[in-house]
């Protein structure tokens, strides 16, 4: 007892001498901030699936960077856990008085929805915005929140194009992540793509699962990727998250082709022992960066306009690897075609269904 | 004072730690300290904050200890509470718009406990009928039960479209916030339903000291083969303690579901019912013990959220998990433990 009560003491003392070295980094960093006010400051919540993923949340943290970088501003992030973090995440940035908090993630759209209401001096922005419905309509969205949706199924029709011309077995797989309206989109937009450039070709489609888990099973990816190489597919699409580093490395291993989703991904099927030849021919890039800088840009110049707003092939919100060192195994003809249904996309000459 | 000893030395260790670790990653660890009590006990939002969070840690420790007491190890209190909270949601959204409220909480609440105890009495039953030993059982259990919400909670199941979370529960089955009554608190996410914890962690205490119930599961948990040899039926008293431990667990939906978004969402746990093992142990397996401890991870947990800009949010995880070892390092008797 009385030993363990010594302990104590020694240790408290430990304690609180430890509490004041350090911090040169925090130091100078206050006092940058205080020297040149920031032109706004700017929160971001990150999904579930955080910093890391190679895809979605990392294109938003490439934005942020970009804005902190180029105009300027102080921006703040944090990675909530599950449920009831995200909300408290966007509150402590709402309540701080930001002047923008951006939700990466459809799963933000109902907590954005609330808490824009709450706080009308605050703009929020949230990535692939879907409105939460009451009693089976859908809640009206506030003017001081953006919903930034991307047309997935447009690059998807230009990489289902891509697909479509280079297959030669007449047949191409698409391994979708989670079966849910989203991931359709992809779906969609892939067969639409290929149908238009090779009606004999053969579309085998698969889905991971119906949960959020599907999206980080790369051993289910790869199973699926098997058995589309067994039914005779030779260029796979993968709209799947983590699950496709599976579908990658399947199509490394049996030569065939892969496209990768959301960012470029072609380092993720580079062959072993070299840094250029990729079983990745190109990548449905979502600018998901792009996007994020332009809504701090629209903050900072207020042009900032609440509502949803769709970014597709026009608006440069989706687009395919090509003129790039990644997208070199795409060959001339098939980049001139695949350029022809770009700008009858963009006319509105061709219609790229959202369902398949 | 002797019970106090090893939480304290605990906490202690933790701050070390803590102040070694922010100094790793060049912050000055009085200024991460003041910030997070800034976004905890520092304002109304924070203190409110931290209550909900501490009301299922709470429950979830209580569910522990309750099976603790017994002699049994209840890992399965995640399972029990996410099954528990969508029962509360389902009954909850099921209910004619026209029923009076305090039937309208009674039954979803209810389905809450009778699904958490459901689920808590099948390993139960398992040990008591077949000796298939209780951590084994709840272990699997949980696999089984998270995997049965992911496939229910899906769209066109439960789940609304482009979601993980069902439709909300009718008006009469929310509970109130803290917030209505106390609005420094001001939107926090708190509601009446911390004073369940409150209210469960008191019952437990008078239970296990003034009832034949509570009686019997001390004595059976200190001395299984002397409580049998003194009358006390084993197989009923596992069964019933492990529907007990799982009922409470199932009362975490009160919190989660009623009080704060009226709807279900799929993982909205993240660990919960796992953080309520450490809850028991550094609360002693005394009621107010666990609140305590509740509080303290409540604390750390909205305090991670107001670091995150400044040092990792791993820094917390690894905190708790350096409170939890140092608690069971510093007594070894945690598991014959009787509450005193």
């Amino acid at each position: 007892m009385r030993r363990s009560l010594a302990l104590l003491v020694i240790l408290v003392v430990i304690d609180v001498v430890l509490l004041f070295p350090g911090g040169r980094e925090a130091r100078s960093r206050d006092r940058s901030a205080a020297g040149a006010r920031a032109p706004a400051r700017v929160g971001l919540v990150f999904d579930v699936g955080g910093r890391g993923d190679r895809s979605f949340n990392d294109a938003a943290y490439a934005g942020m960077v970009r804005a902190e970088r180029e105009l300027g501003i102080e921006a703040e992030l944090i990675e909530p856990g599950e449920g009831a973090d995200r909300e408290s995440a966007i509150r402590i940035f709402a309540a701080r008085g930001f002047d923008l908090v951006i939700g990466v993630g459809f799963i933000f759209s109902n907590d954005l929805t609330l808490l824009a209401r709450e706080y009308p001096r605050v703009h929020f922005a949230c990535i692939d915005y879907a409105p939460p419905m009451r009693d089976g309509r859908p809640l009206p969205i506030p003017k001081n929140l953006v919903g930034l949706k991307f047309r997935e199924e447009e690059g998807s029709f230009l990489v289902g194009a891509v697909a479509g011309l280079v297959s030669r077995s007449k047949v191409v797989g698409f391994v979708g992540g989670m079966d849910m309206p989203l991931i359709h989109k992809f779906e969609a937009g892939y067969r639409a793509g290929v149908g238009r450039v090779c009606p004999s070709c053969r579309v085998v489609v698969q889905y991971a699962g119906s949960t959020p888990a599907a999206f980080k099973d790369p051993v289910k990816g790869a199973a699926l990727a098997v058995s589309q190489v067994g039914q005779g597919a030779d260029v796979i699409f993968h709209a799947s998250g983590s699950t496709g580093l599976g579908v990658m490395r399947v199509a490394r291993d049996r030569h065939i082709r892969a496209i990768g989703v959301d960012a470029d991904q072609f380092e993720d099927g580079l062959h072993p022992g070299s840094t250029t030849r990729s079983a990745v021919i190109t990548s449905m890039v979502k600018r998901v960066d792009v996007v994020v800088y332009e809504t701090i840009r629209a903050v900072i110049e207020r042009t900032f306009r609440g509502g949803v707003r769709v970014f597709g092939l026009r608006e440069h919100g989706v687009d395919y690897v090509h003129d790039s060192s990644h997208g070199r195994d795409i060959p001339a003809h098939v980049v001139r075609r695949v350029e022809e249904l770009r700008a009858s996309v963009i006319a509105g000459r061709i219609r790229v269904p959202e369902a398949p | 004072m002797r019970e106090l000893v090893a939480p304290a030395l605990a906490i202690a260790v933790c701050v070390l730690v803590g102040n070694l670790l922010i100094l790793a990653v060049g912050q000055q660890p009085l200024e991460v300290w003041s910030v997070l009590a800034a976004g905890t006990w520092g304002n109304g939002y924070g203190i409110g904050q931290v209550l909900f969070k501490a009301t299922p840690l709470a429950l979830a420790g209580l569910s522990v200890a309750i099976a603790l007491n017994a002699g049994l190890f209840n890992i399965g209190a995640e399972g029990q509470l996410s099954l528990g909270a969508l029962a509360t949601a389902v009954v909850g959204l099921a209910l004619p718009r026209s029923t009076p409220w305090p039937l309208a909480l009674f039954a979803a609440i209810g389905a809450g406990v009778i699904a958490g105890a459901v689920v808590g009495a099948i390993p139960g039953v398992l040990k008591a009928r077949f000796g298939a030993h209780e951590v084994i059982g709840t272990i699997m259990l949980n696999f089984i039960v998270l995997a049965l919400i992911n496939w229910l909670v899906a769209p066109g199941r439960l789940a609304q479209p482009e979601s993980q979370s069902t439709a909300p529960v009718i008006a009469a089955a929310t509970i109130p916030r803290l917030s209505s009554f106390v609005p420094a608190l001001g939107g926090s996410a708190a509601s009446l339903a911390a004073l369940l914890a409150v209210a469960v962690a008191w019952l437990t205490h008078f239970g296990f000291r003034r009832t034949t119930l509570g009686y019997e599961l001390v004595a059976f948990g200190l001395r299984p083969a002397a409580a049998e040899a003194g009358g006390i039926r084993a197989g009923r008293v596992i069964v019933v303690a492990m529907a007990l431990s799982g009922g409470v667990a199932g009362l975490v939906g009160a919190n989660n579901v009623l009080g704060y978004k009226h709807y279900f969402e799929a993982g909205f746990s993240g660990g919960i019912g796992f953080m309520g093992l450490a809850v028991a142990l550094l609360g002693r397996n005394h009621p107010l013990g666990i609140l305590l401890a509740a509080l303290l991870f409540g604390t750390l947990s909205q305090g991670a959220l107001a670091i995150n800009g400044v040092v990792p949010k791993e820094l917390i995880d690894v905190l708790q998990a350096i409170v939890i070892l140092a608690v069971v390092a510093a007594s070894s008797d945690v598991l014959r433990r009787g509450t005193r």
